[in-house]
């Protein structure tokens, strides 16, 4: 199911114009990282994919359905919505009623609801905590109940905002298993991201947004080798893509295997 | 004398039953630029509550040893005064802004209002400090319209605002744009040319190597390893208990093993990669 942004421009009630004028076109399947300098409108963009917020003119649409013409509540069973601070989101009295609770407002069968929770504990490695209260858990496990209980919804498109922050090395791995995972499942995954080295490893499209516009769309190494223009957004390319230039290697390297490869090929 | 001293530093939260912080015996000098990193857990928000008197004052539990800042015991003094010398800016800036202003302008003034800075004086630090942060053009906005990273900007400059002697910062930079995030290292790093005390928690490697003058690394409420950024950040010993590394250090590494990598040591920054793996 495809997402379509069709000139969307969004305008906050205090008049701050938040984004001008979005075109863009996720595929079904894609995972998507969104870069860019703080305030530059990427959580304003993604809150409209589940219609959080609706275009003040323009159009997003989810498959066929378009976000103004259907309730926050109806688009959840497409879009699938991680906040970026977890303790906005959680509110059950345990781990499992937590995660229990978006498949059931979808509506389906027990049997259904049982095996997507115990898919969504299990990828999240929350298994042991089902009977704690989720407020408390550290806050990086508060991070994954929030994870684990969009995930348990088995929406087609899931989006990440800011998964990594706060997070440790061992964390950072294990959300970068989960997005691999929804990725072998077919599922649109968009994640925000400051975590550009995190970005390089994981999402093969990028986006990049400086004030409320796209300034960079493309392929992960294409968009991140673009040095000058990603610092107008405030990015600066990953470790080894920096690394590469100033070697002067010839091509663009985002990962570890293809800096290594590189290095052995001119030495 | 060092300006900050925690000797044999043991604490509890009230409903916890193992120890968050174990045995920790820590000195820092003045001016000094100290960050401080650890898996998830390790105890480092607790450091820092430690450091600001908020453990145990505010958060009570059971504490032993002694923690000195400035030659003052925390032990022997109470939170309103022991916040004039330690400034703390919290992991998440939801939690620190005080919902009780409508514009930056007034959050960032608040500190300053609440000691009873002259309004003139206190206008003008407000400024310098908006201007330090690069927040300027937020100074009319109200602190919750704000972005993530935005917010965790305003959270910092009202500590810096207040000038303490010792500043302890927990992840200011979490929520912040990856150029932002050196700024703010780079404005912490002129702090502590001018003689403030600094210890910052932080997940990011580089820039850590690039600015703080030493690194504590912890773990489960123990300090596993201190010393020189380089010597500390390339330790096999991080590596092993979970902690991050910089992509440069990982990937020279990886490339010793194939001969691709000569240097003894192993890189953290840019410029040590660089320099190790030019022709």
């Amino acid at each position: 199911m495809n997402i379509n942004i069709n000139n969307l421009r969004f305008t906050y009630p205090t008049g701050l114009e938040a984004l001008k004028g979005i075109n863009l076109t996720i595929d079904s399947g894609e995972q998507v990282a969104i870069v860019g300098q703080n305030g530059a409108g990427k959580t304003t963009l993604v809150r409209h994919f589940n219609g959080l917020l609706k275009p003040t003119t323009g159009s997003v649409s989810i498959g066929d359905w378009e976000t103004t013409k259907h309730s926050t509540a109806k688009l959840a069973s497409r879009v699938g919505y991680v906040f970026q601070n977890p303790d906005e989101q959680l509110f059950s009295r345990d781990v499992l009623t937590e995660v229990s609770f978006g498949p059931k407002n979808l509506g389906y069968a027990k049997e259904k609801i049982d095996e997507l929770v115990k898919r969504a504990l299990s990828l999240t490695e929350l298994n042991d905590k089902t009977e704690t209260n989720p407020y408390d858990l550290s806050p990086t496990w508060r991070k994954m109940v929030a994870l684990a209980s969009i995930i348990a919804m088995d929406t087609p498109s899931v989006i990440f905002d800011e998964p990594t922050t706060g997070q440790d090395a061992v964390n950072v791995g294990r959300i970068a298993h989960v997005i691999a995972e929804l990725k072998k499942e077919g599922k649109t995954v968009i994640t925000i991201t400051h975590d550009i080295d995190f970005c390089a490893e994981n999402f093969e499209r990028v986006i990049a947004l400086a004030k409320g516009q796209v300034l960079l769309d493309g392929a992960a190494r294409e968009v991140l080798g673009q040095e000058e223009i990603l610092a107008q957004t405030y990015v600066d390319p990953p470790q080894l893509t920096r690394l590469g230039k100033r070697l002067g290697l010839k091509e663009t390297v985002t990962r570890q295997e293809e800096f290594i490869s590189a290095i052995a090929r001119r030495a | 004398m060092a300006f900050v001293t925690l000797q044999n530093v043991t604490y509890k939260y009230p409903l916890t039953e193992k120890p968050v912080l174990q045995n920790i015996n820590l000195q820092i000098q003045e001016g000094e630029f100290v960050s401080v990193i650890g898996p998830n857990g390790a105890g480092k928000s607790t450091l820092c509550y430690a450091l600001a008197g908020f453990v145990p004052h505010f958060f009570k539990g059971e504490i032993s040893g002694e923690i000195e800042v400035d030659g003052k015991l925390s032990s022997k003094s109470t939170l309103d005064t022991w916040v004039l010398n330690v400034g703390l800016a919290f992991q998440n800036p939801f939690n620190q802004i005080s919902g009780a202003k409508y514009t930056v302008f007034e959050e960032i003034a608040f500190g300053l209002e609440n000691i009873g800075v002259p309004r003139d004086e206190m206008k003008k630090r407000v400024e310098d400090a908006m201007s330090l942060t690069g927040i300027s053009e937020l100074a009319d906005r109200s602190p919750y319209s704000l972005s993530g990273g935005q917010q965790q900007r305003v959270a910092l400059t009202s500590i810096l605002v207040m000038r303490p002697r010792l500043l302890v910062l927990d992840e200011p930079t979490s929520q912040m744009d990856p150029i932002g995030t050196r700024e703010v290292f780079g404005v912490v790093r002129k702090m502590a040319e001018e003689g403030m005390t600094v210890v910052m928690v932080e997940h990011k490697v580089e820039w850590i190597a690039e600015f703080a003058d030493r690194v504590i690394a912890l773990k489960e409420g123990q300090i596993l390893m201190e010393g020189k950024p380089n010597e500390v950040l390339t330790s096999d010993l991080l590596t092993e208990n979970g902690f991050g590394v910089s992509r440069y250090t990982s990937t020279a590494r990886e490339a010793k093993k194939q001969g691709l990598w000569k240097k003894q040591n192993l890189p953290v920054t840019l410029d040590e990669a660089v320099e190790g793996f030019k022709k």
